[in-house]
């Protein structure tokens, strides 16, 4: 690692791009039709998901138990964010997020069938029935979770970013965390690492009003993504209502890690429509009015289609038929996490020691398992 | 075989591995320019470069994370804490992340990380620099805990250590490195789960590891040339995996046991020992199980006290003969 001081660049990079015309922008201008179809076809793969993903919560499977226990925090509303920087990952780039994860796992191409039946708790589940809702992985697509403590994955992130510069590959890795999680101290450490030894990061702030029930002007002092500045690092501001804006946003910040290993902090706003949870009753720290207001003039989906109506890029037709299909297919999901086989008691000390899993090949000895 | 410190073990042990793996990575405070702060790493810059030797912030919570990171993307990270004492303010990052991204994947995901650094009292640095926390650590399960308590031990535990797929957290001690002991020039490894009989006795086996074992043996000495009391000194060098099978044997020897351990008393490492050996050696034991730990309050600065609230030979030579009485 260098360990020369780094170039001078705490400076706000300001998009030059009046907000109606970033679908012309180069990096949204060169995607083909079916591309820019995708973009909204998985967006809307996410909200069916998790509207399914919600009746199964609050329903009972034929034997009268829950589907889905714990926690699940729904991503409603803010998936322009995850689909947009997903969409420009080649394949150096890495993902890690937070607990509101579902709509990173769907956006970096999981597929929904073992995401559903992690949340029913099967061993068909993305992590066999182990991690549940918040704690969703996929390596083999460059998603390493899914993490449970706020904050907690912004130093892993950074971590992925020291391994590509190490390895010599060419690459980025975004690490998004909520609003609430930059008044944590990790984050903060990680910051400093990330800017010190020029690391290709991209921390990524899903800035959706709330740290839980805590709106943003009772929990954060200033502005959230300038605090990047007093770490030396370049920071930006987007609005995450427009799957195109972000892509727009997030490519110069992606670009400027891929090429010249410079990391940066990116503020996109956005919001959640559901409660922080399915448990939080979302009746005492904000107004139905303001949901109100986002669902029905803000909302990335719509939004969306609208520029995509417009720019005839596809038809009413075609947008309906991408959302029967994404219904079907969230309906697919349930019926296999339903139908799924749940893990045994003998599965519960699988997957704890690399060892232990692959005992022929093991060296050490005694017990690793106590009773 | 030349004689070289627990130090210069360490050092040799990380030497090798890095020489023998490019992803490993050696990264901690003042590990680099400054020589490492207790000069485990020293020379190591220099023979290997500033990209596999690391200079951190103090940032514990930060730089372990980042290891874990790296680490699942297959770089071998060895990190440094200054003190163990100091894995409090990385916890999270330890403990969560390291312990459980395996697990919580589903296996998809490996953490061949080491943090090493020394854990132990003694040294009159007060509560919190003395912390003793392998038993905090192996209470977590997907996670590897050693304590090496001589030269050779420490060099070829810590080669395993750094081979190894899962997380392993190595607890060394201040005040053995100056210790010398013999170590080969030709390479070995000692695999993690093995413990060791460091003296053969037939009244008393003790349960020990660590800077314990170095106070057992003295101990045995003495017991064996004042008392005519013959002890046994099982050194357990790995806390997790664990080879109780080892301390069994002794068990099923000598009938008496003793657990000597530099941990305060609840829940501690002798807590759980103690449970095994009655649930699986209990017709083999002519007595209670006894236990000498640390003094049960934080850590004492007073010099000449804290040599009294940890355990030490003379302390140990008394728990014996109360044992044996």
């Amino acid at each position: 690692m260098s360990k020369k001081p780094s170039a001078p660049a705490a400076k706000k990079v300001e998009s030059a791009v009046p907000a109606s015309d970033y679908a012309l922008t180069p990096i949204n201008a060169s995607l083909s039709r079916e591309q820019k179809i995708d973009l909204y076809r998985t967006m809307v793969r996410i909200r069916r998901f998790e509207e399914r993903s919600l009746r199964a919560y609050q329903g009972k499977n034929a034997a009268g138990g829950t589907n889905i226990g714990g926690f699940l925090h729904l991503y409603i509303g803010q998936e322009a964010v995850a689909v947009g920087c997903c969409s420009l990952m080649g394949k150096n780039d890495h993902v890690i997020t937070a607990y509101r994860d579902h709509g990173h796992a769907i956006a970096v191409g999981m597929d929904t069938k073992p995401l559903m039946a992690e949340l029913y708790g099967k061993i068909t589940g993305c992590s066999k029935g182990k991690g549940g809702s918040m704690h969703y992985f996929a390596p083999d697509k460059n998603f390493w979770g899914g993490h449970g403590i706020v904050g907690g994955q912004i130093p892993l992130g950074t971590g992925l970013a020291y391994a590509l510069k190490y390895q010599g590959k060419k690459g980025a890795a975004m690490a998004f965390m909520g609003d609430g999680a930059v008044n944590q101290g990790a984050v903060h450490e990680a910051y400093n690492l990330a800017s010190l030894w020029n690391l290709p990061v991209v921390f990524v702030i899903e800035n959706n009003g709330y740290s839980m029930g805590t709106s943003q002007a009772r929990s954060s002092a200033g502005e959230l993504a300038k605090r990047a500045a007093g770490y030396n690092m370049e920071w930006g501001q987007c609005n995450g209502h427009d799957v195109f804006e972000v892509r727009a946003v997030m490519d110069h910040f992606l670009t400027q890690a891929r090429e010249n290993s410079r990391p940066s902090t990116v503020e996109i706003d956005t919001y959640r429509y559901r409660g922080h949870s399915v448990a939080d009753p979302d009746n005492t720290y904000r107004t139905k009015a303001e949901v109100e207001e986002y669902r029905n003039n803000k909302d990335p989906i719509q939004v969306a289609l609208h520029q995509l109506l417009a720019a005839g890029v596809f038809t009413a037709e075609i947008a309906e038929q991408i959302d029967a299909e994404a219904r079907t297919e969230a309906e697919i999901a349930a019926e296999f996490a339903d139908a799924s086989p749940y893990p045994t008691v003998d599965d519960i000390q699988k997957d704890v020691y690399w060892e232990s899993d692959h005992p022929a090949e093991r060296k050490s000895e005694g017990r690793l398992f106590f009773d | 075989m030349p004689q070289i410190t627990y130090r210069e073990a360490i050092r040799h042990a990380l030497a090798e591995e890095l020489t023998r793996d490019p992803n490993v990575v050696v990264m901690g405070e003042e590990v680099a320019q400054f020589n490492g702060a207790y000069k485990v790493t020293e020379g190591l810059l220099a023979k290997f470069g500033p990209d596999r030797i690391v200079d951190t912030p103090i940032s514990e919570a930060g730089f372990i994370g980042l290891g874990v990171g790296a680490s699942m993307l297959g770089i071998r990270p060895v990190m440094e804490l200054m003190f163990w004492s100091f894995y409090s303010v990385a916890f999270d990052q330890i403990l969560n992340n390291a312990a459980n991204v395996r697990y919580m994947s589903g296996g998809q995901i490996n953490c061949p990380i080491v943090i090493r650094g020394p854990a132990n009292g003694g040294t009159n640095v007060g509560a919190t620099h003395s912390h003793t926390p392998e038993n905090v650590l192996a209470n977590h399960p997907g996670v590897k805990v050693v304590v090496p308590s001589t030269a050779y031990d420490a060099k070829g535990l810590l080669k395993s250590a750094i081979r190894d797929n899962d997380p392993v957290f190595f607890l060394e001690n201040t005040i053995l490195y100056g210790d010398k002991g013999e170590v080969p020039e030709a390479e070995y490894v000692i695999p993690l789960g093995k413990a060791d009989v460091k003296r053969t006795g037939t009244d008393l086996t003790i349960v020990t590891y660590g800077r314990c074992v170095i106070h057992s043996l003295k101990a045995a000495e003495t017991l064996e040339k004042e008392h005519d009391i013959s002890v046994e000194v099982v050194d357990l060098r790995t806390i997790r995996p664990l080879d109780i099978d080892t301390v069994l044997a002794s068990v099923r020897k000598t009938h008496r046991v003793l657990i000597v351990e530099e941990q305060k008393p609840f829940a501690s490492v002798g807590t759980q020992l103690a449970y095994m050996i009655q649930r699986e050696a209990f017709d083999d034991l002519d007595g209670p199980i006894h236990r000498l730990a640390t003094v049960d309050a934080p850590a004492i600065y007073s010099p000449p006290v804290e040599t009294e609230q940890l355990p030490n030979p003379g302390r140990v030579v008394k728990a014996v003969l109360a044992a044996l009485a």
